[in-house]
C-alpha cells in the first residue's frame, strides 16, 4: 500500500524523542541529586563525629553540625541543598573547610585530561581493528587470525586497569625508563595512564565492532550495494560501518562514563592529581561533603554523556528515535 | 549461541577455562591450610627483599613471603567474588522477573528504575554504597553485589520478556495459570542457560571490581588480605621489587581469564566446528579454462544480452563440494523475458546471483561461457566489467524491507552508482534519481529522495529498488522473487512496472520465482529447475497444455485455479526436494516421480532439444499414469 508519510509525522517523531529523552535525563538527575543528598543522612552515626574523630572536642562537632545544617529538619535541609546546588554551591569540606566546588573544579580538569584522550584512543584503536578484522575474517576466512584476535582481546580485557597500570609502570617506567612513573607533567606523563585506561575497553570494543560488522556485512542491503558495483571501500565504510557503529556507540556512552570512573584506580597508581584520588581519600577520611560533590559530578557526567550518545545514535540511525521507554 | 555445558569441555578454550577454575578452587581450599603459616611468618632479616631462592617473589615490609601470600589470598579473593556475584545475580533475578509478576504499572516502574540505575557507572555506585555502608569487607560485598544487580536485572528482563511473548506462555497466562508458576515452569528454564553464561562473565567483572576496592583501601581491611590489597602493598616498593605488585596481578589476570574463557566457550565464541569444515581444500582447483572445448553450434550470438553456458556454482562441504547449480545454460535476447521456476533449494536464486556476479566466497562459479552484452564476465579488466555491470545490469531482490540501507537516504542510495559509473555530480545524480523515481510511478519523488527507507511502504521500496536499477540504462534486469514479500495487489503493480520497463527500454528480464503463475503471466519462456539443473525449457504459452516433464506438470497441478475443487485438499508434490549434498546417480527427481523406472534411477537424462523446447526426462511424453498425487487426506 502506498502509505504516505507526512512531514508532520517526521517532526513529531523527533519531538517525541527529545521529550522522552529529556524526561529520562531529568528523572535521572533528580534521582542522583536526591541520592547524593541522602548519602550524608544514611551514614550510620554522626557523620561529623566520624569525620573529625573521637578526640575532637564536642563544641567543634556541634559547630560543624550547625554549619552543615545537619540539625535542621530533613525537608529544610533538602530544600536548602537544592537551592545551593542551583547557585553552584556544593558546601564546604569538613576537613579543609575549602569550598567543595572549587576543589572539584581543580581536580576534574586533571581527570578529564585523562579520560577524554583515553576515550579517543579507545575508538581510534577499536574501530579500525574491528572493521579490518571483520572484513578479513568474513565467511570463515582466516580462522587463525580470528582466533588469535578473539583470544588476545579476551586476555586484554581480563586485565584490570590497576594491574595494567602497575605492569606498564614496571615495564616502561621502572625497567625501560621511557616514561615517568607517576605525576602529571609534560605530554610523556600522559602516555602510560591513558594507555592503561584505554587498552582494556579498546579490546572489548574492537570485538563488538567486529561482531556487529560481520552481521551487517551479511545483510541484504550490503548485497544491494555490491550489486551496484560500488568500491569495496564505499561498501565497507559508507554502507556497512554506520550500521555497525550504532550498537557500538550505544555502548560507548557507558564506556566513557566507566572510563571517567575508572580513572579512580588509574589515578591512584600514577599519583594523578585528579578527582578519582579525591574521592578515595575523602571516603577514607570521611569528608562527606566532598564525597557528595564528587559523586554528583561523576554521576552528572555519566548522564549527560549517555544522553549525548543517544542523540548521536539517533542522528546516524533515524529508526532509533522510534522506541519505547 | 546456545550450547550445552558438556560441549564446553569439547572446545580447547573451554577445557583451559575449566582447568583454570579447578586449580583456583583447589588453591582456595588448600592454600590457607598448606601455606597459611609460611604466608604469615615474618622474616625480620629480609624486609622488603627482592626475589631470592628463599622468597621467589620477595617479601613485604614485615618480611612475609609474597608468593605464598598470593596463593593464600586466593581463598578470600574467590570467596568474596562468589559472594558478591551470588548477591548481585539473586537481586538481579528478583528485579528482572518482577515486571512479569507485578501489576503492569508497578512492573514498568521497576524496569524504569533499573534502566535509570544503568546510566551510572558501576564503580560510582560501589563508591556511593561504600560511603553509606562504611569501609569494611562485608559492606564492600554488599556494595558490589547491589551495583551489578541492575545490569543483570536488565538481561533477565530482556530474556524473560522474549520468552513471555511466546505462544505457549501466552496460552498459559490466558488460561489462568498463576504468574509465579508461569515464571517457574516456563520462563526460568528457558533463560537459565544464557543467564548462567552471563553470570560466569559477571563473576570476572566482580573479581576486578572487588580487587579495585581493596586496591583503593576501601575493600578488604587488614589484617585480612586479598590480591587487590597485595598489589597496593606492592606498589609502594615498585622500584625495589616490582614482582611484589606483579605476582598478585598475574593471579588476577589468570582468574579473570578462567571465568571469561569458560563463559566464552559456553557462549560458543570459539565453537563453530561445522564452519571450519566448510572450506575448500587448500589445493586450489583449476577453474574451467575459458576456451570452449566443446563443439558449439551457436558460436556467435551477438544479439544476446546474456549468454550463459554450463554454469556451475558450488560450495565447499564436509564431504566434497556441494553443487548448487549444475550445468545451467541460459540465453536472453534484448527485450526477452525468461522465468526460472522451481521449489526452494532448486538452485534458481543461486543461478540469478551467479549471473549477476554476486556469489560470495566460499561459493565458486564456473562456466563454459558467461557473456553479458558481448563482454566476457570471467576475464578481462575488472574495472570494465564493474562499469558494465553497474550501468547495464539491474538486480531486484526479494525483500524490499531489508534490501535498502536503513541509515542512508533513498536519494543517496540511488545516486551513488550513477556518480561512480556515469561520473555525474551529486546534484545531477539526485536530479536523475528524482526522474527515475517518477518513472517508476512513485508519488512525490522530490520528497522521497530525502526520506529514509523505513518511511516508505514495502511496495514503494520495491519501486525504489527498480528505480535504482534504472539509474543507468539496463540491458538486463535480474529479479529474484521480486513480489514474494509483497501483498497481492502490490504484486501486480510491481509486475506491471517490470513489464513496462521491458517495453520502454527493450530490457531483458530474468525473473526468478517459485510461483509458476507469476512467471507465466510475465515471461515469454520458462525454465524449470530441479536440483540445480534445468529439467525443462518451454514457451510459457505451452506451460498448461504442453509441459512434458513430470515435475513441470506436477508444479502446474499444484497451483489452484478456477476449476479446483475447493472442498478437496490442495494438491502437492509428494516427498521432499532432493538435498544437493546427496545427489542420486540417476535422475534427481526419480524418487518423487510416479513415472520413474529403473533406468531413471541409474542413468541421468540430459536436456534434449525438441520442437518448441527442451526437456531432460526419459519419460518426457509418457502420459501420467494417474492424475497428480493428491495430498494425504
Amino acid at each position: 500500500m502506498e502509505v504516505l508519510a507526512p512531514a508532520r509525522r517526521r517532526r513529531g517523531r523527533w519531538g517525541a524523542f527529545a521529550l522522552r529523552r529529556a524526561r529520562r535525563l531529568l528523572v535521572s538527575l533528580w534521582l542522583l541529586v536526591t541520592a547524593s543528598f541522602l548519602m550524608i543522612q544514611l551514614v550510620p552515626g554522626d557523620p561529623v563525629r566520624a569525620a573529625l574523630g573521637t578526640s575532637a572536642p564536642a563544641e567543634l562537632v556541634a559547630e560543624r553540625r550547625a554549619q552543615l545544617g545537619l540539625d535542621d529538619s530533613l525537608l529544610n535541609q533538602y530544600v536548602e541543598y537544592l537551592q545551593n546546588l542551583f547557585t553552584g554551591d556544593l558546601g564546604e569540606s569538613i576537613l579543609t573547610q575549602l569550598p567543595v566546588a572549587e576543589t572539584i573544579g581543580q581536580r576534574l580538569s586533571a581527570t578529564l585530561a585523562l579520560a577524554l584522550p583515553a576515550f579517543v584512543v579507545t575508538f581510534a584503536i577499536a574501530v579500525p581493528v574491528g572493521v579490518a578484522l571483520a572484513v578479513a575474517t568474513r565467511r570463515g576466512r582466516r580462522r587463525r587470525t580470528e582466533l588469535t584476535f578473539v583470544g588476545s582481546s579476551i586476555v586484554l580485557s581480563s586485565i584490570p586497569e590497576f594491574v595494567l597500570s602497575v605492569t606498564l609502570v614496571v615495564v616502561f617506567a621502572v625497567n625501560l625508563g621511557l616514561a615517568p612513573a607517576a605525576g602529571r607533567g609534560g605530554p610523556d606523563s600522559y602516555v602510560l595512564p591513558v594507555l592503561a585506561l584505554a587498552l582494556g575497553p579498546a579490546a572489548i570494543m574492537a570485538r563488538i565492532v567486529r561482531v556487529e560488522m560481520l552481521a551487517v556485512l551479511d545483510a541484504d542491503y550490503i548485497r544491494t550495494a555490491r550489486s551496484k558495483r560500488l568500491s569495496s571501500l564505499r561498501i565497507n565504510l559508507r554502507h556497512a560501518l554506520p550500521n555497525a557503529v550504532t550498537a557500538t556507540l550505544t555502548l560507548s556512552g557507558l564506556m566513557l562514563a566507566t572510563m571517567v570512573a575508572g580513572t579512580v584506580l588509574v589515578e591512584n597508581v600514577f599519583a594523578w592529581p585528579g578527582l578519582g584520588g579525591t574521592i578515595v581519600s575523602s571516603i577514607q577520611s570521611r569528608d562527606y561533603p566532598l564525597v557528595q560533590g564528587a559523586v554528583l559530578v561523576f554521576g552528572a557526567i555519566a548522564l549527560v554523556v549517555n544522553t549525548l550518545v543517544d542523540v548521536g545514535v539517533a542522528a546516524i540511525d533515524p529508526r532509533s528515535t522510534i522506541g519505547d521507554s | 549461541m546456545r550450547r550445552h555445558w558438556p560441549e564446553v569441555l569439547r572446545s580447547p578454550v573451554g577445557v583451559v577455562g575449566i582447568a583454570l577454575l579447578t586449580i583456583l578452587a583447589l588453591l582456595a581450599v588448600l592454600a590457607p591450610v598448606l601455606w597459611g603459616d609460611r604466608a604469615s611468618t615474618t622474616d625480620t632479616y629480609n624486609l622488603l627483599d627482592g626475589p631470592s631462592a628463599q622468597h621467589w617473589a620477595g617479601t613485604d615490609n614485615l618480611g612475609r613471603d609474597i608468593f605464598f601470600r598470593t596463593l593464600v589470598a586466593t581463598r578470600l579473593s574467590i570467596v568474596l567474588t562468589l559472594a558478591a556475584t551470588a548477591l548481585g545475580v539473586g537481586l538481579g533475578l528478583v528485579l528482572g522477573l518482577a515486571p512479569l509478576l507485578l501489576p503492569r504499572r508497578l512492573g514498568r516502574l521497576v524496569v524504569a528504575f533499573f534502566n535509570v540505575l544503568l546510566g551510572f557507572p558501576s564503580l560510582l555506585m560501589i563508591l556511593f554504597l561504600a560511603v553509606i555502608l562504611g569501609v569494611s569487607t562485608s559492606s564492600a560485598v554488599l556494595a558490589v553485589g547491589i551495583a551489578i544487580a541492575a545490569p543483570f536485572a536488565r538481561l533477565v528482563h530482556t530474556l524473560a520478556a522474549g520468552v513471555a511473548e511466546r505462544d505457549y506462555v501466552a496460552a498459559a497466562r490466558i488460561s489462568g495459570v498463576h504468574p509465579v508458576r508461569i515464571v517457574g515452569r516456563h520462563v526460568l528454564p528457558n533463560i537459565a542457560e544464557p543467564l548462567l553464561v552471563n553470570a560466569t562473565v559477571t563473576a570476572s567483572s566482580v573479581l576486578l571490581a572487588f580487587g579495585g576496592l581493596s586496591f583503593l583501601g576501601i575493600g578488604v581491611q587488614p589484617p585480612q588480605y586479598d590480591w587487590g590489597r597485595l598489589i597496593q602493598d606492592g606498589l609502594s616498593s615498585i622500584y625495589t621489587n616490582p614482582l611484589a605488585a606483579v605476582v598478585p596481578g598475574i593471579a588476577f589476570v589468570l582468574t579473570g581469564l578462567a571465568f571469561n574463557l569458560t563463559g566464552e566457550a559456553a557462549a560458543g565464541t570459539f565453537g563453530a566446528k561445522a564452519r571450519s569444515r566448510t572450506r575448500w581444500p587448500s589445493t586450489k582447483k583449476e577453474p574451467t579454462p575459458p576456451s570452449s572445448t566443446r563443439h558449439d553450434e551457436h558460436e556467435v550470438r551477438a544479439d544476446h544480452v546474456l549468454d550463459v553456458r554450463d554454469l556451475e556454482v558450488s560450495f565447499p562441504g564436509p564431504h566434497g563440494p556441494i553443487r548448487a547449480v549444475r550445468g545451467v545454460s541460459i540465453a536472453l535476447r534484448a527485450g526477452e523475458a525468461v522465468g526460472v521456476v522451481g521449489e526452494s533449494g532448486s538452485g534458481k536464486s543461486m543461478t540469478a546471483l551467479a549471473v549477476a556476479q554476486l556469489v560470495e566466497e566460499p561459493g565458486r562459479v564456473t562456466a563454459e561461457r558467461l557473456t553479458f552484452c558481448g563482454t566476457d564476465l570471467r576475464s578481462g579488466p575488472r574495472a570494465t566489467r564493474e562499469t558494465l555491470l553497474g550501468t547495464s545490469l539491474a538486480v531486484v531482490f526479494q525483500d524490499p524491507m531489508t534490501s535498502l540501507n536503513p541509515v542512508m537516504r533513498v536519494g543517496t542510495q540511488l545516486a551513488e552508482a550513477a556518480r561512480r559509473h556515469l561520473g555525474l555530480t551529486r546534484r545531477e545524480a539526485i536530479a536523475r534519481a528524482i526522474d527515475r523515481l517518477r518513472a517508476v510511478h512513485l508519488t512525490d519523488p522530490e520528497r522521497r529522495v530525502a526520506q529514509y527507507p523505513h518511511e516508505l511502504s514495502g511496495g514503494m521500496r520495491q519501486r525504489v529498488m527498480i528505480g535504482m536499477g534504472l539509474m543507468g540504462t539496463p540491458r538486463l534486469i535480474v529479479a529474484d522473487e521480486p513480489t514474494t514479500a509483497l501483498d497481492m495487489t502490490v504484486q501486480r503493480q510491481v509486475l506491471d512496472l517490470l513489464q513496462e520497463t521491458r517495453r520502454d527500454h527493450g530490457t531483458a528480464l530474468l525473473l526468478i520465482s517459485h510461483d509458476i503463475s507469476v512467471v507465466s503471466s510475465v515471461c515469454d519462456r520458462v525454465l524449470v529447475m530441479y536440483a540445480g539443473q534445468i529439467v525443462e525449457d518451454l514457451p510459457s504459452a505451452d506451460l498448461h497444455s504442453r509441459a512434458r516433464h513430470p515435475y513441470t506438470r506436477a508444479l502446474i497441478g499444484a497451483v489452484p485455479d478456477m476449476t479446483t475443487d475447493l472442498d478437496a485438499p490442495l494438491a502437492s508434490i509428494p516427498g521432499q526436494p532432493v538435498d544437493p549434498r546427496e545427489l542420486p546417480d540417476g535422475c534427481a527427481y526419480a524418487a518423487r516421480c510416479s513415472l520413474a523406472t529403473e533406468r531413471c534411477r541409474q542413468e541421468e537424462p540430459t536436456l534434449e532439444v525438441g520442437a518448441t523446447g527442451s526437456v531432460a526426462c526419459w519419460h518426457a511424453d509418457d502420459p501420467a499414469p494417474m492424475p497428480l498425487t493428491e495430498a494425504v487426506r
